[in-house]
């Protein structure tokens, strides 16, 4: 039989503020040594009371004037009410009937909202034991909700790197997917092509974390939805995450009913009006966004659309082509590129067996990252990559931890 | 005596070196380790308190002045419990703005007072650490939630204390004391470090020995500030200095939807007090108003939707116990919130409830078109009895009746004694548009002075 995906996406990016969203701890959290990045507001101690960092309104205002987005001239922030470890206060401040903005239009394709959220802490499982590092909680999080307007991998992948690439444009996230300030999650499911309805159910992934992953685990669901639907059932309705190794995409939690997040207006925060004039300067404030940069190289440059591609997404050599706007720049510029990281050609076994002797070998890094110095992971990766070349970091990341938390390196 | 001296004539004696902050502090701490075995209006005596007066400024606004505060402040290096087992023995890591305030004005924190558990309730009987008593007669109750700092004034046990109001927990336990309790208007004392109960109404406040001490302390701990984004920017006047300013003669309305709903005898001598204010000049109408018991319905569903919320984080996994130390009240009022925020039902309740509360506060907008002040006395009679609230889930709502429809708008208010029935306290009350401060301290110190 012949099916149509319908695919949408909740991307999730953290702003590069100077400071949180309600408080004034640094918001740059990756790497640092776990809760030092704290205070009583975004520990949720008793007392303790939010107050809005205007900067990070204004970025996810302009991220939305960027995406095509109306402007709420009247919004608010929300509660969002659950218990998790990593939620202190018991509840999310986020957006829920009045974001920031709403009705957008990127690529042909349609932004539902744009709002304004807190990060939450990180939770680092451990052998026997759960730790809570703080330093992300309260970290800016923009949340760009899309419309289920996508039917392939491929288009999804366009968009999510034009996304990505205005993210940068505006300067205001690293949008780095690798270390978290980017986060993809995908809604998919199928349905027949005569079918004019959406389907009735959905399946969520989650946690995947590069363009090239995401794009095969789209894939990866189409045919496994297809041949659920082949067979005359409907698949579940739940969240998969993605498995690196396996290539597929692997069921986490089977969605019973949908959470009650009681959202009610957060009563410590008055509502925020803005003016027409304000929105238009922030909106005048918008540096030249990749769509346009990419018709000035094709038009005024007379750049091929490859290269305007490469180039417009690259802030950082769009300036460097900018001064001297010539073929032959474009050319040195593009040859120079560091090479893209390569498809994984090193099995999980290999890395294993290379990771354990690197453990073994560094009995001084191991302690450092079990008394919390996770920038210590990084040593550790780079050693394995040293031995075997390009690896998967994520997947090496996990064999690590894997093997250190199992305490005897040389019997495992 | 000195423990019984007011705010005023304690600053006066000090400055003048008529006794020295360790005497005043060691007066206080005398009559404390005499009647508070009885009263219990204290959690935790300040240890250092003396050792602090010792080293006081005295030339700092509240320089050396004993003064107790709420439990649901935080102060560092005294436990803060907010009177519950939950947090029993928590030592706060920062200082609530109004606290560090109070100390940085030279003020010496001598102890925590009891209070209601989370501050829910009017009778400061459902405290995890029992009841405090009336110091006027310990078979009754002090009112509530701040019924420590109430008791502590009335008995003498401090110079003047800090207490605070979601809907009438300073005034109620003020009338039922006998002392001045003072409502700043929502927004005009900042309620960073205050364990918070419903966010949207929270006014922390002075509870004192005479309206110039409320003026002299709301002066101190008033005004905008940066941690607590609701704050209003307004400049905060200088309240003490307008209680000298000649009073005009103003316009006050009295709602009588609020006198039918007090005990006749009370409601005689708040009558007389009227007659009073009505013989210094003003002039004085009866008028009309929603009547209050319509803002009991509207503030139990807002006040328990935000605490189902506000209490979450007392979850015992970053610090306190673990949620099985909550007592029935609070799990009451978190399961009455739950559900009223819940989808299906959000509608129904939260959303109605907040509409009607627009109206009210319509209702007083239109009121103070034509009246500088409305006459609100802050419960319908005297104290009750010991015993009286528990096993009556909504005791607090039904005292406070009076109060409400003013704490939902975020107006100012005092409550101040006007006579006695039975040797027990009966409140006289004002309020006053938000922001109003000046004119209802104004009005009160005049009535005040007059009888």
């Amino acid at each position: 039989m012949s099916y149509t995906p319908v695919i949408g996406f909740e991307v999730h990016i953290e702003l590069s503020t100077a400071s949180k969203m309600f408080c004034g701890c640094p918001a740059d959290h990756f790497g640092r040594s776990p809760n030092t990045q704290t205070c009583p507001v975004c520990l949720g101690l008793p007392g303790a009371l939010p107050v809005p960092n205007s900067k990070a309104i204004e970025w996810c205002v302009k991220l939305g004037l960027a995406l095509g987005c109306q402007i709420n001239l009247t919004s608010k922030f929300d509660r969002k009410n659950y218990f998790y470890p990593d939620l202190p206060k018991g509840f999310q401040i986020s957006q829920y009937d009045l974001p920031f903005c709403h009705n957008g239009n990127l690529l042909g394709r349609q932004i539902t909202r744009v709002h304004l959220e807190e990060d939450t802490g990180k939770l680092l499982h451990q052998k026997n034991q759960t730790l809570i590092d703080f330093n992300r909680s309260g970290v800016p999080l923009v949340e760009i909700v899309t419309a289920p307007d996508f039917t392939s991998s491929d288009e999804s992948s366009e968009f999510l790197k034009e996304v990505q690439a205005i993210v940068r444009a505006l300067n205001i996230s690293t949008a780095d997917m690798e270390k978290g300030s980017m986060r993809l999650e995908a809604n998919i499911s199928v349905k027949r092509v005569e079918d004019p309805n959406l389907p009735g159910y959905k399946v969520e992934i989650k946690n995947v974390n590069s363009f090239r992953f995401i794009k095969k685990a789209i894939d990866f669901e189409i045919t496994r939805q297809s041949k659920i639907l082949d067979s005359g059932l409907i698949p579940a309705q739940e969240t998969r995450g993605f498995s690196e190794s396996k290539g597929e995409t692997v069921s986490q939690r089977t969605k019973e009913e949908a959470n009650d997040y009681r959202y009610f207006p957060e009563p410590d925060i008055p509502p925020l009006q803005f003016t027409e004039d304000q929105i238009e300067t922030w909106r005048s404030d918008i540096p030249p966004l990749p769509s346009q940069i990419r018709r000035d190289l094709m038009t005024k440059f007379s750049l091929t659309e490859n290269y305007a591609r490469i180039i417009a997404a690259d802030a950082q050599m769009y300036r460097e082509f900018l001064k001297s706007p010539t073929k032959t720049t474009a050319d040195s510029l593009i040859n120079k590129r560091p090479p893209t990281s390569k498809p994984v050609l090193v099995s999980t076994e290999k890395i294993s067996s290379i990771a354990r002797a690197v453990v073994a070998a560094n009995p001084k890094a191991v302690s450092d990252l079990k008394a919390g110095k996770q920038q210590v992971m990084f040593f550790l990766i780079g050693q394995v990559k040293k031995e075997l070349g390009p690896v998967d970091i994520p997947l090496t990341g996990k064999v690590i931890s894997r093997i250190i938390d199992t305490d005897d390196p040389i019997r495992n | 005596m000195l423990n019984k001296l007011t705010l005023t004539q304690a600053l006066t004696g000090l400055k003048k070196k008529e006794f020295s902050s360790p005497e005043l502090v060691q007066a206080c701490l005398n009559e404390i380790e005499k009647e508070d075995s009885k009263i219990h209006a204290f959690l935790h005596i300040n240890p250092n308190a003396l050792s602090q007066a010792q080293k006081a400024d005295i030339n700092l606004p509240l320089g050396g002045i004993p003064i107790a505060v709420k439990d649901n402040f935080l102060t560092m290096g005294l436990p803060t419990t907010a009177a519950s087992k939950v947090l029993q023995g928590y030592l706060p890591h920062y200082e609530s703005t109004v606290t560090r305030t109070l100390k940085s004005a030279g003020a010496i924190i001598i102890g925590k007072t009891n209070m209601d558990a989370w501050a829910h309730g009017s009778s400061t009987e459902t405290s995890d650490y029992g009841p405090t008593l009336n110091p006027h007669n310990t078979d009754y109750l002090p009112g509530g939630s701040s019924g420590g700092s109430a008791a502590a004034v009335a008995a003498h046990m401090c110079i003047a204390a800090i207490g605070s109001e979601t809907a009438g927990s300073i005034r109620l336990p003020a009338a039922w004391c006998g002392v001045v309790g003072f409502k700043p208007s929502y927004g005009r004392v900042s309620r960073y470090g205050v364990i918070a109960m419903a966010s949207s109404t929270d006014s922390p406040g002075p509870l004192t020995k005479s309206v110039a001490d409320s003026a002299l302390l709301t002066q101190i701990i008033a005004g905008h500030d940066p941690y607590d984004a609701t704050t209003s920017p307004l400049p905060t006047p200088d309240y003490h200095r307008h209680l000298q300013q000649p009073l005009k003669h103003l316009k006050i309305g009295l709602p009588k939807e609020y006198l039918e709903v007090m005990q006749p005898q009370s409601r005689d001598l708040v009558l007389q007090a009227v007659k009073k204010m009505a013989s210094l000049g003003h002039t004085i109408e009866e008028t009309s108003l929603i009547h209050p018991k319509y803002s009991i319905g509207v503030y139990t569903i807002i006040q328990r939707s935000e605490v189902s919320s506000n209490l979450a984080r007392y979850d015992g996994i970053r610090y306190g116990l673990d949620r099985s130390h909550f007592s029935d009240e609070a799990k009451r009022r978190i399961m009455l919130g739950t559900y009223a925020l819940s989808s299906g039902y959000y509608d129904q309740y939260y959303t109605r409830a907040q509409k009607v509360r627009t109206l009210i506060i319509q209702d007083f907008h239109s009121s103070f078109q034509k009246y500088d002040l409305l006459i609100d006395p802050a419960s319908p009679g005297p104290a009750l009895k010991l015993g009286a609230a528990a096993n009556d889930p909504m005791f607090g709502e039904m005292q406070d009746i009076l109060v409400e429809p003013s704490s939902i708008a975020g107006l100012t208010g005092i409550s101040l004694s006007c006579g006695q029935i039975n040797g027990l306290p009966v409140s006289f009350g004002l309020i006053g548009p938000q922001f109003s401060e000046s004119l209802v301290l104004q009005a009160a110190h005049a009535y005040e002075s007059a009888i």
